[in-house]
């Protein structure tokens, strides 16, 4: 199945947010050839998006901003001709429309009025071309991994035959098996089809093998914050000559060393507070566990995995790590005393548990988990619940007895040292990606937990903000506070030098024998 | 670096890492931690968490008719049943649904376990028209407010059968009732705008998802010591999160969509086909057939009472 390949064609063209002062890009000459893979970098923010957004044609009308200059594919206005450019996104959850997999494949072809036979045909091809073509098409969309839902997602693209595949940051909510199942697919179609494509990736290494010139947006005038186009060449070229503008940038660029933080290498952040109870635990009870597992069932309603007994240590980062969709989650919230055990206990040191009722932190009251056992969640807006940044962070030291100034005290403090200060009086919706996973991780560390447990703290994260945060997770473990992390970010786990607890199916060796492998 | 780990994974069939039970085994543990630093977790598989696919309907002949046609007949069965209140023409109904039903599939026991919240609700009507219902007749026990007649008994049971008679079969008959399957049919067969339609059903689906985000939201505010107290602030609280969330989802999805050319001028083609086949209409005509048979035979019995009367 080859398709026609698309050229991009770019005359100073520029767009504005109608709600922002500045420019997102301005000025931007560029010309993709037909059939040229290129990837597209830059910092958070600094326009990416908003970029692929144009190329898909769905930046929206004169109502969501202005427009300057022209942007064409094969001569033509994105947002006139659908069907030309195809987008896949980032998250698979919001990528699924429909509830079987033939017909949420269908669903462009529907739009475009492409005949039903004629429909049917490319769904069949398309889902063969991206390896699912074990997959029924009563098949229920639910079901399937991250990575296939991706997958899913760029055979519902594909389908409608666009001469511009756009891939905008497609594996940043997958799992190293999803990474690679997405990366080949992609190869797979790109060699079949021959269409041009662009992708948007932090993770350079991922896509390496596959591009053939890097095109990266900055802001060319350091003072001001027009983004536009700062570099533009062959990998070769781009990465060694502008690899540490990149670095500083946030990109992963490739060979460049991760940090060491194992235990007793500090990083540049100092969180203990002076006084507070995490830093000066004493040393004999640190041989003991933090926090222990006895014959612990997990899961909601049925039982994901039973029997399983682990210890947790202060001072020590263990990392829960296996394919997507095993329970590392759901065994967090019950370590955590927010999900009760189906059977057995979870149990937490007495020295720690003191003052508590028992020492199950699951039949504790919501103040008693507060100072002893705190949850970062995945996503940073589920923790929100104060409409400025300052109170945010001051809930657990008020929660806590604090009196209003020492509270608020404890909260400039910790927005200091997480580099928040100057968006103390601004709403937490309102931040950046980064930012607010660091409010996040402020507010939770602002009521001195002495186990800290974090969901995927390092999700999607570009390498400067993913730096802060394995020099944060360094910091809290040297006061001397048990950390677990979800994960499955093998770089994180390296720079920790974090213990692993691995998770595998039961009688699969695609979890176990796969790690193995 | 994967080498390194399948060195270090430790196979445990089934469970069991270190034992707690010995003191000194955790000491020994601890010292040792960091050469086996690798414990292993294993879970069911999800291939055997996933649940059946389940049928369009748990009776063979629903499950062949249009969900379109479902709803017609819902109807069709349901509005005449609202104008008499009796229990003739309630029992004959019911009696001709339960029939119906067992042969299509569905045994009479397995009706009412499906059907179970309309037993509750009818309980209730029964209850209240019992107690509180139009005194006729001898009386059969009163205290205060409260006389149960022998009017009153009749009308309760009256009641209690007609809210059988009509939710049941509206049940039944949503029941496993694909979505998908019925915007298809509201589009093709009643012309509903494609838009609106795929648009409403892309948007259910993201109630999943908010489901999941309340629970989060929920757990988070445990673990930051706001989970106690005053439960009407907290869901307000959590309300707002929801609703920030629940933009950005819809947002995220409006832009998909979009991406995948919904929403342009040009006409949409159907990958399926919804229509109305002789099995349908065959439906209609015993959904029109039940109602009318039930009310002949209550006028013939002189039972016939028309609901709406003054009281």
């Amino acid at each position: 199945m080859r398709i026609t390949p698309a050229g991009v064609e770019a005359r100073e063209w520029g767009w504005r947010h109608s709600t922002r002062k500045d420019f997102a890009l301005r000025d931007v000459k560029l010309t993709i050839r037909p059939g040229e893979h290129v990837l597209l970098l830059g910092a958070s923010g600094a326009g990416k998006s908003t970029f692929m957004a144009a190329l898909a044609g769905v930046l929206g009308g004169s109502e969501e901003g202005d427009q300057e200059g022209t942007l064409t594919v094969d001569g033509v206005e994105p947002s006139v001709v659908r069907g030309k450019v195809g987008l896949v996104l980032q998250d698979p959850d919001s990528q699924i429309i429909l509830e079987r997999v033939g017909d949420d494949a269908a669903f462009g072809c529907e739009n475009l009025g492409v005949p039903r036979e004629e429909t049917w045909t490319r769904v069949r091809e398309s889902l063969d071309l991206v390896g699912l073509q074990d997959i029924d098409f009563e098949r229920s969309t639910r079901h399937l991994s991250g990575g296939q839902r991706q997958r899913l997602a760029l055979a519902g693209v594909l389908a409608m035959r666009p001469g511009l595949l756009l891939l905008d940051e497609p594996t940043a909510n997958l799992d190293p098996e999803g990474v690679r199942e997405v990366h080949d697919a992609v190869r797979h179609v790109l060699e079949t089809t021959g269409q041009t494509m662009v992708v948007v990736e932090h993770h350079i290494d991922v896509w390496l093998d596959l591009i053939d010139r890097v095109i990266v947006i900055g802001h060319p005038d350091p003072d001001s914050r027009v983004g536009g186009i700062v570099a533009d060449g062959t990998p070769d070229e781009v990465f060694g000559r502008f690899g540490d503008m990149l670095a500083a940038g946030g990109a992963w660029v490739p060979g460049r060393a991760i940090p060491d933080r194992g235990p007793g290498r500090h990083g540049d952040v100092v969180i203990a507070e002076p006084g507070e109870s995490g830093a000066s635990a004493p040393s004999g009870t640190s041989v003991q566990p933090a926090l222990v597992t006895e014959d612990l069932s997990f899961g909601r309603g049925t039982a994901l995995g039973s029997h399983i007994d682990l210890q947790f240590f202060a001072g020590e980062v263990t990392a829960l790590m296996g394919p997507n969709g095993a329970g590392k989650s759901t065994l967090a919230l019950t370590l955590a005393g927010l999900l009760p055990p189906i059977a057995g206990h979870v149990r937490v040191r007495a020295d720690i548990a003191e003052g508590a009722r028992g020492d199950e932190p699951s039949q504790w009251r919501s103040r008693e988990l507060l100072g002893r056992i705190g949850m970062v969640f995945q996503e940073p807006e589920h923790q929100f619940a104060a409409p400025l940044v300052r109170d945010e962070v001051a809930i657990g030291p008020k929660s806590r007895g604090a009196s209003q100034e020492e509270a608020y005290a404890i909260a400039d403090r910790m927005l200091k040292r997480m580099n928040l200060s100057r968006f103390a009086e601004a709403n937490p919706y309102t931040l950046s990606g980064g930012e607010k996973r660091r409010l996040s991780v402020a507010s939770m560390l602002a009521g001195a937990p002495r186990i800290l447990v974090m969901d995927e703290p390092t999700f999607g994260q570009d390498f400067t903000t993913w730096t802060e945060m394995v020099d944060l997770i360094a910091a809290v473990r040297d006061q001397g506070s048990a950390v677990i992390v979800v994960t499955h970010d093998e770089p994180l786990v390296k720079a920790l030098d974090a213990r692993r607890i691995m998770f595998g199916f039961a009688g699969d060796d695609r979890g176990n024998g796969g790690a193995a492998r | 670096m994967t080498a390194a780990v399948a060195e270090r994974t430790v196979t445990a069939v089934g469970t069991v890492k270190h034992p707690v039970e010995r003191m000194e085994h955790v000491v020994e543990q601890s010292v040792k931690h960091n050469e086996a630093r690798v414990d292993t977790v294993l879970v069911t598989p999800p291939t055997e968490r996933r649940e059946p696919a389940r049928p369009a309907s748990p009776s063979w002949f629903i499950a062949k008719v249009n969900p379109v046609a479902r709803i017609i007949g819902a109807l069709l069965l349901c509005i005449p049943m609202f104008f008499s209140l009796d229990v003739v023409s309630a029992s004959v109904a019911l009696g001709i649904e339960f029939a119906l039903l067992w042969i299509g599939g569905i045994n009479p026991i397995r009706v009412c376990r499906s059907t179970w919240p309309v037993w509750i609700a009818a309980t209730g009507g029964f209850i209240s028209v019992l107690l509180y219902g139009r005194t006729s007749g001898e009386i059969l026990w009163s205290a205060g407010w409260i006389v149960v007649s022998e009017g009153s008994v009749y009308l309760a049971c009256a009641t209690f059968l007609r809210v059988g008679a009509i939710a049941v079969p509206g049940v039944i008959l949503a029941l496993g009732m694909d979505p998908t399957d019925l915007a298809d049919g509201l589009v093709q067969i009643l012309h509903l705008s494609p838009r609106f339609v795929y648009g409403g059903l892309a948007g259910m689906r993201m109630f999943t998802l908010l489901q999941e985000d309340w629970r989060a939201l929920g757990l988070s505010r445990r673990s930051r010591g706001l989970g106690d107290g005053n439960a009407i602030g907290r869901a307000l609280s959590q309300a707002f999160g929801l609703l920030v969330l629940s933009i950005r989802r819809a947002t995220k999805l409006a832009t998909a969509m979009e991406a995948r050319g919904f929403g342009g001028s040009a006409p949409r083609s159907q990958a399926r086909t919804s229509r109305l086949h002789p099995v349908d209409w065959v439906f209609f005509a015993i959904s029109i057939a039940i109602p009318f048979i039930a009310l002949t035979v209550a006028v013939m019995t002189g039972y016939w009472r028309f609901s709406f009367q003054g009281a």
